[in-house]
């Protein structure tokens, strides 16, 4: 696989006074899925849909599968596939007849039977749209981006809202369109659903790229072999303090929220073994101490102090 | 696959989710002829109603005079204060007390008081009837229902031209289904004119029945010439349903473009003679009102309908609609938005 599927430039969109996104770059390799990664608001939308032809950015270039918005627009749409956020799909309407619908508006298209069968929706093919949970008509809406055989599919926020099983059912319908070769951009603020569906992540916060590479190698960046954090009982956070976290053998980093303190480790053994003696010699019991390996997660909170979920 | 058929799925599904939703199908197609009926039965009927007269029991004189007067309903009170209150509520139209001359106690501001004082008058005076020959109207064409029918089937087509269109705009733009389609390569010019075709298909079904309704039951006359009739009403739908756009053009939610739409109809309710003649306004207004869509609908509609005049007499109705046939769908392409 080579080559280039989607690639954008210096892209940037203001909405009045607003900067959604402030000078973006981005590429796409064919047959791999990158995965755009940040907190609401981080311009993850404006730019899936610049890219999409829905919003026309203020400055910036754009080549979907090698061609321009401005010129082939028309050839651009026949061979993308796109899943919007929050699209409800008309609820009289049966799963079978939207996906008909959709069907009629390409020059090329694979049969609906074909659609549900990879979306696993043949049982409900005469059911109205009102009646799928919101798990199914999320797969009837990517049956919708996968009718025309697209090369190149779009997902924004694929998985929000849903429940873990109805999340994984959508992954290995990512999964399958990636091995017949299929190129992918999607959008989520899930690190699970980054690491295990895309070759490449860009992190973005406030309209600009902050990292991006492999999952393994932005996540390598933190130089850490894994993430410790502790919650010490009756306001002990407070009476440790950063340079004696710091002190401790293999402590990279350390950073502070309300009650609990998060260190970025190189040598985990050395580092939970120096701390549970500091810890004693100070009198401070511990709630909860946990490790783990460090996760794109943690390389967001590195980056900007803040956590993907909730800034 | 022909990419014709994008056009043709549209106007499918536009229809059949219209047909699933029973709601919608009551509102376009059985209250209009509920309100027909309605409406129709209650001014079917040409005698006039009775004037209702309020006697007290002890006036006997009064009494033999005014009973068997032709439509005068006798209504006896045993006091003075139940007559005066059954005048006050409107329960009987006129009191009569008797005295020399007779006292007659009504509410001058009520039409109904000034048939009853005539009815009476012409009762006690004793006027001779030959003094006036009468001859009753009585031909199909002029009666109320007559003038109604047009009025109702103007006033629907305009409501399901613009809530079929506007509402389902509206609704899309809002579920972001239209969004959803600008990623696609369906033309733009398929989705409108899907509603178009979807609109013709529920026309012909709406005037059908209304009309066979009208001319069967009602009996209101029918003198068009049936391919004048028909290009009018789709002059009509189509005049509506660009106005339907044009009102869903921007709007982002169904409330919005509720809002909206009853804001471009209600002029046109009480202004272009749907229940009355829009000649009870004063004239310096009347031009234009004739320029309201639903005026020259109504106006093209009753000239057809009733008195069976042929194109050259509804060509000014039709450069009206036409007008709001082109304005508003150019302006609504200018100013659509699909997200």
């Amino acid at each position: 696989m080579s080559g280039t599927a989607l690639q954008a430039r210096g892209l940037v969109k203001r909405f009045g006074d607003l900067t959604a996104v402030n000078g973006l770059d981005l590429e796409v390799r064919t047959g791999t899925c990158l995965a755009l990664l940040g907190p609401n608001g981080a311009g993850k939308t404006t730019t899936i849909e610049m890219l999409e032809g829905l919003t026309r950015p203020d400055q910036g270039t754009i080549k979907v599968l090698g061609l321009t918005w401005a010129g082939q627009a028309q050839e651009i749409r026949e061979r993308i596939g796109v899943q919007l956020q929050e699209t409800r799909l008309t609820e009289k309407i049966t799963a079978k007849e939207t996906l008909r619908l959709f069907k009629s508006f390409y020059a090329q298209s694979r049969s609906i039977e074909e659609a549900l069968g990879i979306v696993k929706l043949e049982d409900k093919a005469n059911d109205f749209v009102e009646t799928l949970s919101g798990g199914q008509q999320q797969r009837l809406t990517l049956a919708c981006a996968l009718i025309s055989k697209p090369s190149l599919l779009f997902l924004d926020e694929p998985t929000t809202g849903l429940d873990p099983q109805a999340r994984r059912n959508v992954w290995d319908i990512v999964e399958s369109f990636k091995s017949e070769g299929g190129t992918v951009l999607l959008t989520t603020h899930y690190m699970e659903e980054a690491e295990r569906l895309s070759e490449e992540v860009v992190i973005v916060d406030e309209g600009r790229v902050i990292a991006e590479g492999s999952p393994q190698g932005v996540i390598g960046r933190l130089e850490a072999e894994s993430i410790v954090e502790l919650h010490p009982r009756d306001g002990g956070a407070q009476r440790l303090e950063d340079a004696q976290l710091l002190g401790l053998p293999g402590v990279r980093d350390v950073r502070r929220a309300a009650a609990s303190i998060t260190l970025s480790v190189t040598d985990t053994q050395a580092s939970v073994g120096a701390l549970l003696g500091l810890l004693g010699e100070q009198g401070i019991a511990l709630e909860t101490l946990q490790t783990h390996a460090p996760t794109l997660e943690d390389v967001f909170m590195d980056l900007t102090g803040r956590h993907l979920r909730d800034a | 696959m022909l990419r014709g058929s994008a056009l043709l799925e549209l106007t499918r599904q536009r229809v059949l989710a219209f047909l699933r939703r029973p709601e919608a199908v009551f509102w376009v197609f059985a209250f209009p002829l509920v309100l027909a009926a309605v409406l129709g039965f209650a001014f079917k009927s040409g005698k006039a109603a009775s004037s209702r007269i309020a006697l007290l029991e002890e006036s006997s004189v009064l009494f033999e005079r005014l009973e068997g007067a032709p439509n005068v309903e006798l209504e006896l009170f045993s006091s003075r204060v139940q007559a005066e209150l059954a005048l006050r509520n409107g329960h009987v139209d006129v009191l009569v007390l008797e005295g020399e001359p007779p006292v007659l106690r009504l509410d001058a501001a009520r039409q109904e008081a000034e048939v009853a004082r005539l009815r009476v008058l012409v009762a006690i005076s004793e006027v001779e009837s030959d003094r006036l020959a009468l001859d009753e109207v009585t031909e199909r064409g002029s009666r109320y229902i007559d003038f109604l029918f047009p009025g109702l089937l103007g006033m629907n087509l305009m409501g399901t031209g613009l809530w079929a269109i506007g509402f389902a705009v509206a609704d899309m733009r809002q579920r972001k289904v239209l969004k959803r389609f600008l990623v696609t390569p369906m033309r733009r010019s398929s989705f409108l004119g899907s509603f178009l075709l979807a609109r013709l298909v529920f026309l012909v079904l709406e005037v059908v029945c209304l009309t066979l309704f009208a001319v069967w039951v009602l009996d209101v006359p029918f003198r068009a010439g049936l391919l004048q009739y028909a290009t009018l009403c789709l002059f009509g739908a189509i005049g509506f349903a660009g106005l339907g756009l044009l009102a869903a053009s921007r709007v982002k939610t169904t409330e919005g473009v509720s809002g909206m739409l009853n804001f471009v109809m209600m002029p046109m309710w009480l202004c272009s003679g749907v229940f009355f003649s829009y000649e009870r306004f004063p004239d310096a207004i009347h031009p234009v009102l004739r320029l309201l869509p639903l005026t020259a609908m109504n106006d093209a509609l009753r000239a057809t309908m009733l008195e069976g005049a042929g194109f050259g007499q509804i060509l000014p109705e039709l450069g009206v609609l036409l007008f709001w046939t082109v304005v508003p769908f150019f302006l609504a392409l200018k100013l659509f938005r699909w997200s």
